[in-house]
């Protein structure tokens, strides 16, 4: 009782300091967890207050640790970036937000210097003190940035900015052409019968929000509004759609590169996937097409962020500017199919492909933001100011529990 | 140099526990830092928890991993999945490993010898993932295996991404593992003993069944602890063949380490295949397995 009349003040006192962004966490059973919550917040401010961030880029430590999205660190655009800067790559390809987590928070936090996190992942990093404060004026590029991804809920809080946003882009239907006729254009085909056998999904607990998605279009009484927000009963709903599911599936991917061996060998023919992998069968020679379908998708909007613990912080820094060119944001969003951060991309992009700034979006975002609803992190909060969602740590079991 | 080591060897001749002392200690040390250390940790970590918003262990004592370890059927059909493949992959390759060790042992000539060990012993040398994903590329459904049913006409198989590719995979990767330990058993056999049973009117069949059969079973129980623990304890295999539903305990607890960042959840489960191994362990060493090592 002591520690829940102080922890309504807490929370009063953590709404205004970081507002909508840093929703408590009240999942923990006992009592007074939510002061921790708040004393980490106040810390969290007090740090940012202390200002440890960089003032000038100084000379490369000649090495930078990344943990990334497969496909983030190819040789086009890192191999230049060793020879201008002498810091020598070493990356860590994770296939899920929570490895990411996982890793910058292994070994103390000192193993890695930079991530590419998520918008599910960011938050966690900055509440967990796993990332240091950026100094956005030492980022040029940052002013030619999207507006909307210019300090952005997932990666800046009370105006410090914890992450440099990056690329964003939708997470796709993805089908061999010849064997799936005609081309889907809903989610339900990787809930239907018809596809047995030859499903694929990603092995994500994340990914429990695109059946929620699908759900609020197909079963519209559940009265599912958020993907991201669910009630204990819309993820029974939920659950019960990904176990059936389940009988359906050739398998769960945990790594791109086992999406794309298992459409190359003729093992899977639909799933859910990203537009990476499209890019990379089409390489290779596969029929394959991608959509996002009429119910909308899910999606990604990533940032770099540095890690508190970071050993090689000047090179980091010279990575995060390196990046953020037009010239290597084109790259990067050709490459793996998604969109860049910096508005001056456009014409790079043209010029690598023609048509290809129209054709993601690059030059008229606005409107294709709205389609895609944004990896974010559950929490008890359900955003209509009722505290009945579950929040990630209930849907991480109700995945495993999916899986068996 | 030689002077110091024969003024050592002189010293510690007149206390032989120097000398004790010295050859113990490294290994002791490692003994108990590196593994009673390692296994105490593990143990104790498995009743605290994880706060999940800064992914910080909470050092309060609960048996709150147990009871969700207990209470979830999830948990006990992945833990039931992974023991009885472990037991089916032991008793595949010890059924294979059997007769191939006996012709190599008794019938075959030094040469064909010579051969088939070579032969059991070359892909130890392979790297371990480079075999699981060829098994991969063999049973793919547009593979290697499909391809020569398809040319013999036959219909294609649909083994890929099942548990039956784990079990498959599993007991192609142990097999080495049986065979070496059950040939030893039967080299240690004295010939001596298949004369006598010979002589004493036995036929072959019989000497096979009631001589150098029960004489080989520490061999297949040595074999066995080799393909059970290393079965039990993988999870690499069944990420990479595996379909949906094919998760084992080894894939729950990388699961929880590495993406769920739930240490104490993963100790809690990992103390399971270590009650597991260590029952089988006791039931080894009562049917003389460690003799056979």
């Amino acid at each position: 009782m002591h520690c829940r009349g102080k922890l309504k003040m807490h929370k009063k006192e953590e709404v205004r300091l970081v507002g909508r962004a840093a929703p408590p966490d009240p999942r923990l059973s006992f009592a007074c967890t939510q002061i921790r919550t708040a004393a980490i917040v106040i810390l969290l401010a007090s740090t940012a207050a202390g200002a440890q961030e960089m003032t000038a880029i100084g000379p490369g430590e000649g090495a930078l640790n990344v943990v990334a999205w497969e496909g983030y660190m190819q040789d086009d655009w890192a191999k230049p970036f060793e020879q201008q800067t002498g810091c020598k790559l070493h990356h860590k390809y994770a296939g899920s937000s929570d490895e990411m987590v996982a890793l910058m928070r292994q070994g103390g936090g000192g193993l890695y210097d930079l991530v590419s996190a998520s918008g599910d992942a960011s938050l966690r990093l900055i509440f967990g003190r796993n990332v240091a404060p950026i100094n956005i004026s030492l980022i040029p590029a940052w002013k030619d940035f999207v507006p909307d991804l210019q300090s952005p809920s997932f990666n800046t809080v009370k105006g410090v900015h914890f992450g440099v946003s990056y690329e964003w882009g939708p997470n796709v239907l993805l089908w061999n052409t010849d064997k799936i006729k005609p081309p889907p254009d809903s989610w339900a085909a990787i809930y239907n019968q018809a596809n047995a056998g030859q499903i694929t999904v990603p092995d994500n607990a994340i990914q429990i929000a695109d059946a929620a998605l699908y759900l609020s279009k197909a079963k519209p009484d559940l009265g599912i509004t958020d993907p991201f927000e669910l009630t204990q009963s819309q993820m029974d709903a939920v659950v019960a759609l990904l176990q059936q599911q389940k009988a359906l599936l050739k398998k769960y991917w945990s790594l791109a590169s086992d999406a794309v061996d298992l459409f190359r060998n003729g093992d899977a023919a639909i799933g859910a996937a990203w537009p990476y992998m499209t890019n990379t069968l089409r390489d290779a020679g596969a029929h394959v097409a991608e959509t996002i379908p009429r119910e909308g998708a899910t999606g990604w909007a990533d940032s770099w962020m540095l890690s508190a613990h970071a050993q090689h912080p000047n090179c980091a820094y010279m990575w995060i500017n390196f990046v953020t060119t037009p010239h290597v944001q084109a790259q990067q969003a050709l490459s793996f199919g998604e969109t860049p951060a910096n508005t001056k991309a456009c014409a790079d992009m043209d010029k690598l492909a023609a048509g290809s700034c129209a054709k993601y979006h690059a030059d008229a975002p606005a409107d294709y933001f709205k389609r895609i609803s944004f990896w974010k992190t559950p929490v008890r909060q359900c955003g209509n100011g009722e505290s009945t969602c579950l929040d990630y740590s209930a849907w991480q079991q109700a995945w495993q529990l999916v899986k068996g | 140099m030689s002077a110091s080591i024969s003024s050592l060897r002189g010293f510690a001749g007149r206390r032989p526990w120097v000398a004790t002392t010295v050859l113990l200690a490294l290994p002791a040390t490692w003994f108990v830092v590196f593994y009673l250390a390692a296994l105490v940790s593990l143990f104790v970590s498995a009743f605290w928890q994880v706060d999940s918003l800064t992914g910080d262990i909470v050092h309060v004592w609960t048996l709150d991993n147990f009871r969700l370890l207990l209470s979830e059927p999830t948990y006990r059909h992945v833990a039931l999945r992974t023991v009885f493949l472990a037991a089916s992959v032991t008793l595949t390759d010890a059924v294979l490993a059997w007769p191939f060790a006996l012709f190599m042992v008794r019938h075959a000539g030094t040469r064909t010898r010579t051969a088939l060990m070579a032969a059991v012993t070359v892909p130890l040398w392979c790297s371990y993932l480079a075999r699981v994903y060829a098994w991969r590329l063999i049973l793919s459904h547009d593979g290697a295996l499909n391809w020569a049913l398809h040319v013999l006409h036959l219909p294609d198989q649909k083994i890929a991404y099942t548990n039956w590719a784990i079990w498959l995979v599993f007991s192609y990767l142990w097999l080495p593992f049986m065979i070496l330990p059950v040939a030893a058993a039967l080299e240690r056999i004295s010939p001596t003993l298949l004369e006598a049973s010979a002589d004493l009117g036995a036929s072959e069949f019989t000497t096979l069944r009631r001589v150098l059969l029960p004489l080989a079973v520490p061999g297949l129980v040595a074999g066995s602890i080799f393909t059970f623990s290393l079965t039990l304890g993988d999870f690499i295999t069944p990420m990479l063949v595996g379909g949906a539903g094919s998760d084992f305990i080894g894939n729950v607890v990388y699961a929880s380490v590495g993406v769920a960042n739930n240490v104490p959840f993963a100790a809690a489960f990992a103390v399971l295949p270590l009650l597991v191994m260590a029952a089988y362990l006791l039931l080894a060493r009562r049917l003389g397995a460690f003799e056979a090592l």
